[in-house]
């Protein structure tokens, strides 16, 4: 009781005030972007007591907007899908074989998480312009082209997520179903996936995002006909900044502001039922 | 064996065999281009280390690095401090805004403080309307701008490593010095900041390895001004047309990583010692 009288190995005043400008310096990019979002003008600048709604209108009105959206939601959910299948086929297969040769693999997959984008840039350019005759599909500035660099950028983090969810599984629900004359497949679709999906539909989401707003290795293996939606924003923050960025860039922190807020909504009702029942 | 091997290579072969094509492969045809472009020789490694330009490209690189570092490490020091140890309200506020800025994409933070510190930005009219300079103070298109946005971005990555370094940390050992009648400060010098130096060591390593590699936070805040080894990359490759040099400098960025990993490795293990 003695330490809630000292409370000396409590944060004391002078950290409260170094993390609240720590908390100020977080937000204040992000809180800054609202009001210019809403300015009558046409170029970038505060509202200074005029405003308006006219940038968000040009996210639809300019095809641009729209063709970058719906261009980067599909190669998102291709690339997700590519990367969560490609994900959970080697993460079971390190879930089954343990040895020396499955981590060496597991080391060499986790190589683009570990390297600086820019050289994961350059290398995937690489490939790619030396594959416009070969593979004209996958090559530079195509769609087939980005989902390649996105699945190799996500892959890992997907395969993380996913590995952290089949450690929690019970190795034993395997060995039972095996035993009871399950085949591998049968076990691994019917037994160890289903315990694990949550962890395949967070790797999806991780993937998902992570190639949603890829600007790195998309900014080296695109030009002029493939124009993903962080691609347009780049292009429009270069030169003459369009306000229009600021629109988009207030819908996205509102989308990302609300599912945590959901998360932690569904996550706290969950906790109340549970204690309710226990 | 070999039996088993047949029934998980369908699992454990199709990820790797993908990056060994598109990835490892690619990665031996930039490093030769380093050595045969435009001629063969290690000339533009040498150009790495006597050319003017390149020299004071990576010594910036270095520079801006470092001192990100020390920012990002020292702000989410005291984060993490009084997320681990602060009363439940205030760890709850920190949690949100640690997690907000991590999930939003890279573009919209530097975004963000280019509108802050730009000529005619935010805080440059504000200071003027208050009559505390007469002319904007440069913050962008220069170094300033680079650093700002990159401890920004660099924040929660180093504030997630040092909360586990903290949870990690006994309360009863802070309890116990207190009760021995140490101040907060000793407690904190003495006690908390010697237990966390494995913590303190593993964040600046992450936080300085993603800064080395870190591109679009300077392009978009220092605008082609003070340009940092991986837009010089970039510019090589797409404006210069010097692959051979764009590829010797992706080689030894590579092989810095490689080396400050190593370090961590270390330090990790380290950890575990002392543990």
């Amino acid at each position: 009781m003695a330490k809630q009288q000292l409370g000396t190995d409590k944060p004391g005043w002078m950290s409260a005030v170094i993390v609240y400008i720590a908390i100020i310096f977080l937000l204040m990019p992000l809180v800054a972007i609202v009001p210019v979002s809403f300015t009558a003008q046409r170029f970038l600048s505060m509202p200074e007591g005029e405003y308006s709604l006219r940038h968000y209108q040009a996210l639809f009105t300019n095809p641009i907007w729209g063709q970058s959206i719906r261009l980067s939601l599909i190669i998102g959910v291709i690339a997700s899908a590519i990367s969560t299948f490609l994900a959970v086929l080697f993460g079971l297969g390190l879930w089954y074989v343990r040895n020396r040769f499955s981590i060496a693999l597991a080391a060499l997959v986790f190589l683009p998480m570990v390297m600086p984008p820019v050289v994961s840039a350059i290398i995937i350019y690489f490939f790619e312009t030396s594959m416009v005759d070969v593979m004209p599909w996958i090559a530079f500035d195509t769609v087939g082209g980005v989902v390649l660099g996105h699945v190799v950028v996500a892959t890992p983090f997907a395969l993380v997520t996913f590995l952290v969810a089949l450690s929690r599984v019970d190795k034993r629900i395997d060995m039972a179903a095996r035993g009871l004359g399950a085949s591998l497949w049968q076990s691994i679709f019917w037994v160890v996936l289903p315990n694990a999906r949550f962890g395949i539909i967070s790797a999806a989401f991780l993937a998902f995002i992570l190639s949603w707003e890829e600007i790195a290795v998309t900014l080296f293996i695109t030009s002029f006909n493939v124009v993903t939606l962080p691609r347009q924003m780049w292009n429009g923050m270069r030169d003459n900044i369009d306000p229009a960025i600021a629109a988009i860039s207030v819908i996205l922190i509102s989308i990302t502001v609300l599912a945590i807020l959901t998360r932690d909504i569904l996550r706290w009702r969950n906790a109340a039922r549970a204690r309710k029942a226990g | 064996m070999s039996n088993t091997w047949g029934r998980y290579a369908i699992l454990l072969a199709p990820l790797p065999l993908l990056l060994v094509l598109v990835y490892v492969l690619p990665f031996l045809g930039v490093a030769k281009w380093s050595f045969t472009d435009p001629e063969v020789g290690l000339g533009q490694y040498v150009r790495v280390f006597t050319d003017e330009t390149v020299r004071s490209v990576v010594i910036r690189t270095a520079r801006v690095c470092a001192i990100v570092t020390i920012a990002s490490v020292t702000l989410a020091y005291a984060i993490s401090y009084n997320w681990v140890f602060g009363p439940p309200g205030r760890q709850r506020l920190i949690e949100y805004c640690v997690l907000i800025p991590f999930w939003i994409s890279v573009l919209i933070r530097a975004f963000g403080w280019l509108i802050l510190l730009r000529n005619n930005g935010i805080i440059n009219s504000a200071l003027m309307d208050i009559g505390l300079i007469s002319r904007p103070i440069t913050m962008v298109r220069n170094e300033f701008g680079s650093i700002v946005g990159m401890t920004h971005f660099l924040v929660p990555f180093a504030v997630f490593p040092l909360a586990s370094a903290m949870r990690q940390v006994d309360a009863r050992v802070l309890q116990a010095a207190s009760g021995l009648g140490a101040g907060r400060m000793r407690i904190f010098w003495t006690v908390t900041v010697p237990m966390t130096l494995p913590g303190i060591i593993g964040a600046a390593l992450i936080v300085y390895v993603f800064a080395i590699g870190f591109f679009i936070t300077p392009a978009i805040l220092s605008g082609g001004r003070s340009v940092m080894v991986a837009e010089f990359i970039y510019l090589q490759l797409f404006q210069t047309v010097n692959w051979g040099l764009a590829s010797a400098l992706s080689v030894m960025l590579l092989v810095v990583v490689v080396l400050l990993g190593f370090v961590l490795h270390k330090v990790v293990r380290l950890d575990k010692l002392f543990g």
